[in-house]
């Protein structure tokens, strides 16, 4: 009766839109009742790999043969819910499950580090959960879908960030402004999707690019549109909305950090990229006019003003959560510029970014594990007491800088470029100033780790103790990737023009 | 509580009904207005009711915590589960026409439909009572007497 | 005035509401009421949901002659055509101009953002109860559900942890 032969390679392929959701949505309800954590972990861990998998079949799938199109249930779009998988959100489904696969490996020791042994279950079952809902909200091609998952993804986000409680109680204030931004967010997004169905009453992305393409433009979808940008603004860490995330991200476990850091402001700007390019027209003076005086300005104040705070803050963990804020300022820069270059730009720094600041917040974590230190002002000779953790953050952090031969250069150099095409030398400027001052806060922490002589305790200076392998291996193999990428970059560049060519081609 | 005979008395009778009628609005939602959703949350305040009557300690005792829990992932896996048991029945996943084939009639998509329906009810019902034990449970910092 | 406010009546209390909620959010100090006006906030979102659904003079979307012999052989048809219908009417549905669902014979309101807003009120109920368990334990924690006294508290403590690290030096 069950045809065994069906589970071939072309079944996979086929049905991987799905697989990838639902299986870390099994394994969430599943690691939520099991007694053992490291049985939990184990799972964990297989359902990574396995959607790591999946997504690959999927990229492979999609390089080779243009957009995947899955109909959930066997209800054709648009009447039914469409998985839709193209150029443009394949790379950040292997993003988010490779960057899971690594934070899993290095969840192994910083968990039993961080949370309570009753809590470890569940709190691995959240994860799951939170994973399941990014990745669905990329891979879906339904609007009110994107909503759902959204929000499966906040919801388990916030306990997540809760549980860093047992190490820092501050954690708690940050999970409740977390909520109530990221519930403001992703209500006003449900409000544009809602005037987006009045517009054209129907919730598949392609249909309502397709009706909003043919019909005159109206308040309505202006209205959408406004909502829509405001609620994803709020999820992305737009510069004004940003006031969530350094607290969120400074104590949150920093297994959480690093995953959230990586991924879910990436899954954000990949739904901005979608909506704003692929559903609305971006050749309509009024998108036009947002995008330019709106999300490039502001993203350009966003660098400033958050390269500046980062400067001044004395926890490394909250420095690093700023100078996220001032990465985003870049990647909507990228779309405010709204040429070819310029989205590919936006979306190689989205991909490029998501392994640096991966790699930093793992480093800090080991850092924290090994010597419970987050203030810059302790970092004092940890070069000498872990060179290989330190190693691992310094090729991140001048990646973070932009120095030539990592990726950071590579879609720094690629924004330049855009900008300058377009004539918008004041962004050009920008770029390179706000560069200076990402130099000053990492070169603060890289001073004080490897010129400064290790600290003395009762009179002995403190042995070398590195972190534990699994660590080492987790930031290490995303340093490598920053490097690899940065001096090889055909690859990601070659993925951002597909995503960016998907884009274009919506266009016009 | 000793002392609420009426009360105690109707919720008695009331309860199995309450529970009944949420398993009617359940089975209902294949024809009209019903479903997982509404019936959980009415099977959850039968559940509430009787910790209101009787003590939250009885409560536990008749529903314990460890069964919310199961039932939580019981109802997930039960509504995935059929979508995995489309798959292997080599339809799309959730395509309930393969769970029963049948070219006149649609039984396929009410099978499906009572089963996915029946996890959502398991799901709701246990998470409701969750979200009512978590909250029940907490010891008070102002003791009954400070009023 | 009063005429359009009357004729967009569900659209003027969606914004009172809206309105309502989100001060209530920013201006607040006390944890509990936040998610109270954040609460209000999300109803307003589904007020507008249903009544984008509304179609005048539309019916329950319900099929004849379904319930009774419901196991006829063209019952899928049935469905299917009820659901093109419905949709068919919210296509017609711009703005407050929402009679135009003129494609079938029979009016059917529209059923899908009912379905919809069942969605996203499962899912303001999650919020709320991780937001009033957070309160909780902050409640337990920190003492206090005031912002304020809360801030304060942490920024006493950041003041604190500098004044150790300074002693360490």
């Amino acid at each position: 009766m069950f045809n065994i032969l069906a589970l071939s390679q072309a079944w996979l392929t086929n049905e991987a839109p799905v697989a990838i959701v639902v299986l870390p949505l099994i394994m969430g309800a599943v690691c939520a009742l099991l007694p053992k954590e490291r049985l939990a972990w184990f799972c964990v861990l297989i359902t990574t790999l396995i959607c790591t998998g999946l997504s690959f079949l999927i990229l492979r799938d999609v390089m080779a043969n243009g957009t995947i199109s899955y109909a959930l249930g066997g209800w054709d779009p648009p009447l039914g819910i469409e998985y839709r998988v193209d150029g443009l959100n394949a790379p950040v489904l292997m993003l988010i499950s490779v960057i899971g696969v690594i934070c899993t490996l290095y969840a192994l020791r910083s968990v039993s580090a961080e949370i309570e042994p009753k809590k470890r279950g569940p709190f691995y079952g959240a994860f799951m959960i939170a994973f399941a809902g990014l990745l669905g909200m990329v891979v879906t091609g339904d609007a009110f879908n994107v909503f759902v998952f959204l929000e499966v993804s906040s919801i388990s986000t916030y306990v997540l960030v809760a549980m860093g409680a047992s190490r820092d109680r501050r954690a708690l204030n940050a999970a409740y402004n977390y909520l109530i931004l990221g519930s403001i967010g992703a209500t006003f997004f449900v409000i544009g999707v809602g005037f987006l169905y009045m517009q054209t009453g129907t919730l598949n992305m392609a249909d309502i690019a397709r009706i909003l393409a043919e019909s005159p433009e109206s308040r309505v979808t202006q209205v959408a549109f406004a909502f829509i940008v405001v609620g994803l603004g709020l999820k992305l860490a737009m510069f004004p909305l940003h006031l969530w995330l350094p607290g969120a991200y400074a104590y949150a476990p920093s297994f959480v950090t690093a995953f959230l850091a990586a991924t879910a402001t990436k899954a954000a700007l990949y739904l901005l990229f979608r909506f704003v390019f692929t559903i609305f027209d971006p050749t309509a003076d009024f998108i036009i006019s947002a995008l330019t005086w709106l999300l490039a300005v502001l993203g350009v104040i966003g660098m400033f003003f958050a390269s500046f705070q980062a400067i001044f803050q004395s926890d490394a963990r909250r420095l690093l959560a700023f100078s996220s804020v001032a990465q985003v300022g870049y990647m909507l820069l990228g779309v405010g510029i709204g040429t070819m270059a310029g989205v590919t730009a936006g979306y190689v720094h989205l991909l490029g970014h998501a392994m640096t600041k991966g790699a930093l917040f793992l480093c800090l974590g080991a850092i924290w594990y090994q010597f419970g230190i987050t203030r810059i002002s302790d970092f004092k000779g940890l070069g000498k007491t872990m060179p290989w953790t330190m190693g691992a953050f310094t090729i991140a952090g001048i990646s973070l800088i932009g120095v030539p031969g990592t990726v950071g250069f590579v879609s720094k150099f690629a924004l330049l470029t855009a900008a300058a095409d377009k004539g918008w030398w004041w962004a050009v400027a920008a770029i390179m100033f706000t560069s200076i001052l990402a130099l000053i806060y990492i070169g603060r922490m890289l001073e004080a780790a490897w010129l400064q002589d290790r600290p003395k305790v009762d009179g002995v200076d403190v042995a070398t103790r590195e972190a534990p392998a699994s660590m080492l291996i987790a930031m290490w193999t995303l340093a490598i990737a920053c490097v690899v990428f940065g001096v090889n970059a055909s690859w990601p560049l070659e993925l951002a023009g597909r995503a960016a060519s998907v884009i274009m081609g919506g266009a016009g | 509580m000793n002392s609420h005979l009426i009360l105690r008395t109707v919720s008695k009778f009331l309860i199995p009904l309450i529970v009944v009628y949420g398993l009617y609005v359940h089975f209902h939602g294949d024809f009209g207005p019903g479903g997982g959703f509404q019936a959980g949350v009415i099977v959850a305040a039968a559940v509430v009711l009787y910790a209101l009557i009787f003590g939250l300690d009885a409560c536990k005792v008749a529903v314990p915590p460890s069964w919310i829990r199961i039932g939580m992932t019981t109802g997930v896996l039960l509504y995935v589960g059929t979508g995995v048991v489309t798959w292997l029945l080599g339809g799309a996943f959730l395509d309930y026409d393969v769970l029963r084939n049948n070219p006149d009639h649609p039984a396929g998509q009410h099978l499906g439909i009572i089963l996915v329906e029946l996890g959502v009810l398991f799901t709701v019902a246990t998470v409701m009572v969750a979200i009512f034990y978590a909250f029940g449970s907490r010891t008070p910092d102002i003791s009954d007497e400070d009023w | 005035m009063l005429s359009m406010i009357a004729e967009h009546f569900n659209y003027a209390v969606v914004i009172v509401l809206m309105m309502t909620g989100l001060y209530v959010v920013f201006a607040s100090d006390n944890m509990i009421k936040k998610l109270v006006g954040l609460s209000v906030f999300q109803t307003s979102v589904f007020l507008l949901y249903i009544t984008i659904g509304k179609v005048t003079g539309g019916i329950p979307p319900i099929i004849e002659g379904l319930h009774g012999g419901g196991h006829d052989a063209d019952h899928a048809n049935a469905a299917a055509q009820g659901l093109q219908a419905a949709a068919g009417a919210a296509k017609g549905t711009h703005g407050s101009d929402y009679g135009a669902g003129h494609s079938a014979e029979i009016l059917y309101s529209n059923p899908l953002p009912h379905v919809l807003i069942l969605t996203a009120i499962v899912v303001g109920v999650a919020t709320l109860s991780v937001g009033l368990a957070l309160v909780v334990r902050i409640r337990e924690v920190y003492g206090t559900i005031e912002e304020a006294e809360i801030d304060q508290i942490n920024y006493a403590f950041n003041l604190e942890g500098t004044g150790e690290a300074a002693s360490d030096v």
